[in-house]
């Protein structure tokens, strides 16, 4: 069936068997594959999206139901002046090993300083609580967020 | 050009630089082996047995191959040449052919338009099975009326260490039962690569893999092709943890490739992710330990039981490493170790980071708690008293030569500060958002909201480890790099060559780091490793460090000398500058000479320069039927303190803190070493609390992330670590590997605390609930089974004549 | 398969009649995990997900009308003087799914472990149903959910949402799970108070075929409190073995299994636990009073 959905900011038509997902239509139609497909169940959150600006697992939403819809992806974080300040804090903090996590997490933190530009740690924790790293045990990407608001916020101040 | 400003090095050995691959991988643009993609490409898809134990009579493929998009079909008869491939035994089936010995062991493969035609196309293939009873229960499997699995019987191997005399008197003597479940590594990136056939009637193979050597050197028999044919390029991974050591889907793409001459993809999802590859061996474990009343160890006496299910996999090696480590990080006099690895109908074992340490680490340090207790001892004292340094003899007779700073780690463990006290909770309590002290998602059982402190304890616990580096055992290991020095049009560029498999640790970020060091270049890029460059060995026991980063050093060495030759032959001539007097050496892109620079590196590189070296270490010994030799090269120790809070009226956990000092040599880049000792230690957190592949009659019941559960961000608590950089004489920069030592340690430190919370024995990892609030009984046994009657201390099929990867597993008549 | 895209309530009943077959989709956090791993593929599917007239809340009468597709985020969000109700919200999954999951779909999958379930069985809600034709009909809950993963719902039915009568008095939710976040409940507990009726309410979650509600525990809590005099006097104390005897009471009404994720001696145990704490907590809350300790006037006993 055919999709027609926008995706970070251009209108795309994907021709798609009617049970795929929204990842697989992002990732094997489209060609959008910084969105990673860890678990297909909704537990890993290397699929992280946005989905009308709410995080959602593209892996959960079936691909028709995106249909009209503007969806985000970690593609459209970087802008042509460098790294969105979460990308740019994972790299500092060594919050990044191998990186299959990376893309959902970036999403999901970003995610939470868009709505909450100083969270404190219990906040970070539960917002990153969907996103499963099996590297890095977590505390450089604790780090990375907290530097990442620290820097978002003295651009505001 | 101007040659007077000397800039140093930057990004260098000992910088906390960034990784090499570290832009692409937060712009989701660094392609995983999942990601790859090529025209024309089919899916292919694996059939597997549903049945731990079968024979199997036909298999009826017509309704597949009718599919419109199915172009092949490929059963056991259909593999190309050696029917079986493994990493130390040639005996796991490519497909099965007449039997089956585990649940979900691939019977057939097929290659598709696209994953749901192949989906659909492989539930019309139609399997006759004869269901055979299954050996699942790793004692049972020594029983002598055990239906054998293999045909020289459920061994893979025994392994028997005596040390002095085993039977030497003690005081105090003190003794325990341990049992570990089955560990998934659960990377995050499933299995995935792509086989592209090639012109010459070879392939490329594009996997997500820890040893591209050593995949080809099994694959290319299975195919029939000559090794040069079948090449080998390393994918990107998403994580590894020793389940991408052995061979995945990587004949069965090449198979399909070939016989449709088209690229094939293969993609696991979660649920065959845990089926297409190795776990951490269950284990059951039971010692003795004799010591004098002063807290000095006499004896110890050890029997292990690794159930490594149907297959050899690295197996040998696991019981070779769980029982060398079986005595602990301590000075022994005494000792008896049996150490079996037996063959059932589970899911296969193998490698998994900490390798056969993490579950001898559990047992022995429960053993040192309660030998402190016996005698009265503080724990770290007793730990103290004991400890191993450089100079003390193993359980092997092997001689440390190497850093052994264990006393050290021991002391800067325990000297990290405390976290802050708890604060108990009111007589009225309450969540933090309506008033009271703590936010509840900071209880044990977080976001599940089922406290305000209620029967709150808090424990502490203490555990020290260590772990070999490298291969042991007589294995020549090595790695080889290729480096290339050239001018760019900005400057002097290196170029590396290695075919260390990148998996996340950070390899290449270090080889980068020391061809900075070595040729005082800052711009390094990283060829991509394949195998057209000679083997790096196994990205495993925390080796490649060392390893990889000696061959580039070596090869870098080499390229400095001749370009030291040309710069002395300049020297002199025309209108080059003299050389001063001094020693020649390289920095932030010059030349210098006792210090002073005498020009830009790019003006001697007319030609570039280009070295491949090799890197061995120093060579081991394998052990005897005494278990006496020299196994392992080096060793890595470290020591950790975890604060718990149990629930313990729900049995529920919140790890507190985790303090850890760690034996590193030296940390060529710390940061990320930091992050090595905080996700081993998520791994050890996991394995404590949480994480079970349960397997009951054969067949796993949680292959998802759903029911396999692993660490949150919720469930790992702040890491403090300290790293004792005591160099390693003999290696590069006296590097020692660092990803393992953490996981060892951290498991037998959180059950340490859970006991110390609770009072309760817990002597099987994962503990659950039930163990924390005594609804279960510790687990018990009726006392070690017998040693089993094998010819000698090898694994058992090399006396059958399956050596390295040469014999094919004969099928029984 | 094919999929309907309706964009109004009505369409999508008339569709439903038309194709009783279908089978609606809203968030897809339990459907699509089933899809995925192949193990459901309905001949159609039906996105409710965007029906305006499912994602709506009101507060008429006394009486909450909760949308089948509000999400467990905007519950948090907007609904967070039902403490129970939010406190299940935000212990479901993960933001990822909270964000996308429905009340709709944790009724319509009628999982024994789903978080939303043992809230509405404790307050009593009714599931409101519509078919074509302007029928709707109210089940009570236990009426409608009927077995593991049954409901009692027709072919040509979807899920409006639920109601229930909103009472004063404070309540919680909690769950036990292995991890601490993201789990799929070992056993779950929801307890209210209905201070009108001088009532104690609790339901169970994951330990029997459905959630489970505890009839005669809670009549002797609400008899223990009576006799204490706690409902006249919030300072008075409860004995502590009193609130021991009604935690064995709850623990006796489990029906618990063992299965991968717990054993039932485990779950029935949790349950006693559970419900002693859930007995305190409202005992202090009440002596805290609706606005006390800081609190928002109304985090107990929302008012409509
Ligand atoms: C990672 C993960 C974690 C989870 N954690 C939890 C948890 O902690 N607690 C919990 O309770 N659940 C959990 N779930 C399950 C799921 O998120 C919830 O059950 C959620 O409420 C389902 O809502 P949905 O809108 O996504 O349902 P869908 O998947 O869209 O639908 C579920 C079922 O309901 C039916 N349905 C939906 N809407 C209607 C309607 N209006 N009329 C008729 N039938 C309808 C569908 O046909 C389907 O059968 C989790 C799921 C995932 C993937
Ligand atoms: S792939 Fe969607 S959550 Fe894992
Ligand atoms: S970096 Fe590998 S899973 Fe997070």
């Amino acid at each position: 069936m055919l999709i027609r959905l926008k995706v970070n900011g251009e209108w795309h038509t994907a021709d798609a068997e009617p049970q795929a997902s929204l990842l697989y239509v992002l990732r094997e139609h489209l060609g959008l594959l910084g969105t990673k497909n860890g678990c297909e169940q909704g537990e890993c959150g290397a699929c992280s999206v946005w989905l009308d600006g709410e995080m959602v697992c593209s892996c959960l939403v079936l691909a028709a139901q995106a249909h009209e819809r503007e969806v985000r992806t970690v593609e459209a974080l970087a802008g042509p002046e460098g790294l969105h300040p979460v990308q740019e804090a994972f790299l500092e903090a060594g919050a990044v090993q191998c990186g299959f996590c990376t893309p959902g997490l970036v999403v999901a933190a970003a995610d939470l300083l868009a709505r909450n530009p100083s969270p404190d740690e219990a906040t970070v924790r539960e917002a990153l609580s969907g996103n499963l790293c099996r590297c890095t045990g977590y505390v450089k990407i604790l780090d990375a967020v907290r530097l990442a608001s620290e820097r978002l916020r003295g651009r505001t101040a | 050009m101007s040659i007077s400003t000397l800039t140093k090095t930057r990004g260098g050995v000992g910088e906390s630089v960034r990784r090499v691959d570290g832009v692409p991988k937060v712009k989701g643009e660094f392609q995983f082996g999942s990601d790859l993609w090529a025209e024309g490409m089919l899916w292919g898809h694996t059939l597997r047995s549903p049945h731990p134990h079968a024979l199997i009579h036909s298999i009826n493929v017509a309704g597949a191959l009718a599919l419109p998009g199915v172009h092949a079909v490929l059963l056991a008869g259909d593999v190309p040449g050696k029917k079986c491939f493994g990493l130390e035994f040639a005996d796991q089936p490519v497909l099965a052919g007449d039997r089956v010995r585990y649940a979900g062991e691939p019977v057939a493969i097929l290659a598709a338009v696209d994953p749901e035609t192949a989906r659909r196309a492989a539930a019309q293939i139609v399997v006759d099975y004869e269901v055979l009873p299954p050996v699942t229960d790793m004692e049972a499997a020594l029983l002598p009326d055990a239906p054998r699995l293999h045909e020289y019987g459920n061994v893979l191997r025994h392994v028997r260490i005596v040390h002095g005399d085993p039977d030497a008197a003690a005081e105090v003597w003190v003794e325990g039962y341990y049992e570990t479940a089955m560990q998934d590594q659960a990377f995050l990136g499933p299995e995935s690569g792509m086989a592209i056939p090639s012109s010459d009637g070879g392939v490329d193979l594009y996997v997500a893999t820890q040893w591209l050597h050593v995949d080809r050197e099994q694959v290319a028999p299975c195919l029939n092709l000559p090794a040069e044919k079948v090449r080998v390029h390393l994918s990107g991974v998403g994580g590894a943890f020793g389940a991408r050591e052995d061979v995945s889907m990587h004949v069965h793409a090449c198979m399909l490739a070939l016989r449709t001459g088209k690229p094939v993809k293969m993609v696991y999802g979660r649920e065959e992710s845990f089926f297409g590859h190795v776990h951490r061996h269950p284990s059951r474990i039971w010692m003795r330990h004799g010591a004098t009343r002063e807290g000095r160890l006499v004896s110890v006496r050890a029997r292990l039981l690794l159930d490594g299910g149907a297959y050899s996999s690295s197996g040998s090696a696991v019981i070779g490493n769980a029982s060398t480590f079986a005595a602990g990080p301590y000075e022994v006099p005494n000792a008896l170790i049996e150490g079996t690895r037996v063959f059932t109908n589970n899911p296969p074992c193998g490698a998994m980071r900490g390798f056969g340490a993490v579950q001898v680490c559990f047992a022995y340090e429960a053993q040192m708690d309660k030998l402190a207790k016996a005698l009265g001892m503080d724990p770290v004292a007793l730990r103290l008293r004991n400890a191993l340094k450089t100079g003390s003899a193993l359980p092997t007779g092997q001689i440390i030569q190497g850093s052994a700073p264990v006393r050290e780690v021991i002391e800067r463990c325990a000297a990290i500060p405390m976290p802050a006290a708890i604060p108990m909770p009111d007589a009225v309590s309450m969540p933090k958002e309506e008033g009271g002290r703590r936010d509840r998602l900071s209880y044990p059982g977080g976001a599940g909201n089922v406290s305000r402190g209620e029967a709150l304890r808090r424990g502490v616990g203490f555990a020290v480890g260590y772990k070999n580096i490298a291969y042991s055992d007589g294995f020549d290991d090595s790695s080889e790099a290729r480096v290339k020095l050239f001018a760019g049009s900005s400057g002097p560029i290196a170029e590396v060559h290695s075919a260390a498999a990148e998996v996340g640790q950070g390899v290449h970020t270090v080889l980068a780091q020391i061809a900075r060091t070595e040729l005082g270049v800052e711009h390094v890029v990283l060829h991509p490793s394949d195998t057209l460059v000679g083997s790096a060995g196994s990205t495993s026991a925390s080796r490649q460090t060392m390893m990889s980063g000696g061959a580039v050093q070596l090869a870098c060495q080499a390229i400095r000398e001749e370009l030291f030759d040309r710069v002395r032959l300049r020297a002199g001539m025309g209108d080059a500058p003299l050389v001063p007097d001094g020693a020649l050496t390289l920095e932030g892109g010059m030349v210098l000479a006792g210090g002073v620079p005498v020009g830009p590196i790019e003006a001697y590189l007319d030609e570039p320069i280009e070295r491949t070296r090799v890197y061995h270490h120093r060579p081991t010994r394998a052990m005897d039927a005494m278990g006496q030799g020299d196994p392992h090269v080096s060793f890595a120790f470290a020591a950790q303190r975890a604060v718990v809070e149990v629930d313990e009226e729900l049995g529920l956990v919140r790890v507190v803190q985790i303090a850890t000092a760690q034996d590193v040599g030296r940390a060529i880049n710390p940061q990320a070493v930091y992050g090595q000792i905080e996700g081993g230690t998520a791994m050890g957190l996991g394995f404590a609390l949480m994480e079970e592949v349960q397997v009951r009659e054969g067949r796993i019941l949680n292959a998802s992330y759903t029911d396999y559960l692993i660490p949150t961000i919720l469930d790992m608590p702040p890491v403090e670590a300290v790293l004792v950089e005591e160099p390693e004489p003999g290696a590069p920069y006296g590097v020692k590997g660092v990803g393992e030592p953490p996981t060892v340690v951290s498991t037998a430190a959180i059950v340490a605390a859970l006991r110390d919370a609770t009072g309760r024995a817990l002597n099987r990892v994962p503990v659950r609930p039930d163990d924390l609030i005594g609804l279960t009984q510790p687990a018990a046994s009726a006392g070690p089974p017998p040693a089993p009657d094998v010819p000698g201390p090898k694994a058992v099929p090399h006396y059958w004549g399956l050596t390295h990867g040469q014999g094919t597993l004969m099928e029984p008549e | 398969m094919d999929i309907l895209l309706p964009r109004t309530l009505d369409e999508a009943l008339g569709m439903k009649s038309d194709h009783p077959e279908a089978v609606p989709i809203a968030g897809g956090t339990d459907l699509m995990v089933e899809m995925n791993l192949g193990h459901r593929r309905p001949p159609i599917a039906l996105d409710v997900h965007r029906l305006p007239e499912l994602r709506q809340w009101r507060c008429t009468d006394g009486t909450l009308f909760l949308g089948a597709g509000m999400t467990y985020v905007r519950i948090i969000r907007e609904l967070p003087g039902f403490t129970a109700l939010a406190q299940a919200s935000r212990s479901v999954g993960s933001p990822q799914i909270r964000n996308r999951g429905t009340i709709g779909g944790n009724l319509g999958t009628a999982s024994p472990a789903g978080d939303a379930l043992p809230v509405m069985a404790a307050c009593d809600a009714e599931v409101v149903l519509a078919a074509s034709g302007g029928r709707t009909r109210a089940l009570p809950w236990h009426q409608f959910l009927v077995g593991p993963k049954k409901t009692a719902i027709e072919p040509d039915e979807l899920i409006l949402g639920a109601r229930w009568r909103v009472t004063r008095g404070p309540g919680s939710f909690s769950k036990v799970g292995r991890r601490n976040a993201m789990v799929i409940a070992i056993a779950s507990l929801c307890l209210v108070l209905d201070e009108d009726r001088r009532a104690v309410r609790v339901a169970l979650g994951s330990v029997g075929p459905t959630v489970l509600r505890v009839p005669q525990a809670e009549a002797f809590a609400a008899g223990a409190l009576a006799e204490a005099g706690v409902w006249d006097d919030p300072a008075a104390l409860l004995p502590p073995e009193v609130i021991e005897a009604f935690g064995e009471r709850v623990a006796a009404s489990a029906r618990p299994i063992d299965d991968v994720r717990g054993t039932a001696a485990y779950r029935r145990h949790a349950c006693g636990v559970l419900a002693r704490r859930a007995l305190r907590w409202a005992i202090e809350d009440r002596q805290a009073g609706p606005a006390g300790h800081g609190r928002p006037a109304g985090s107990w006993g929302a008012r409509c």
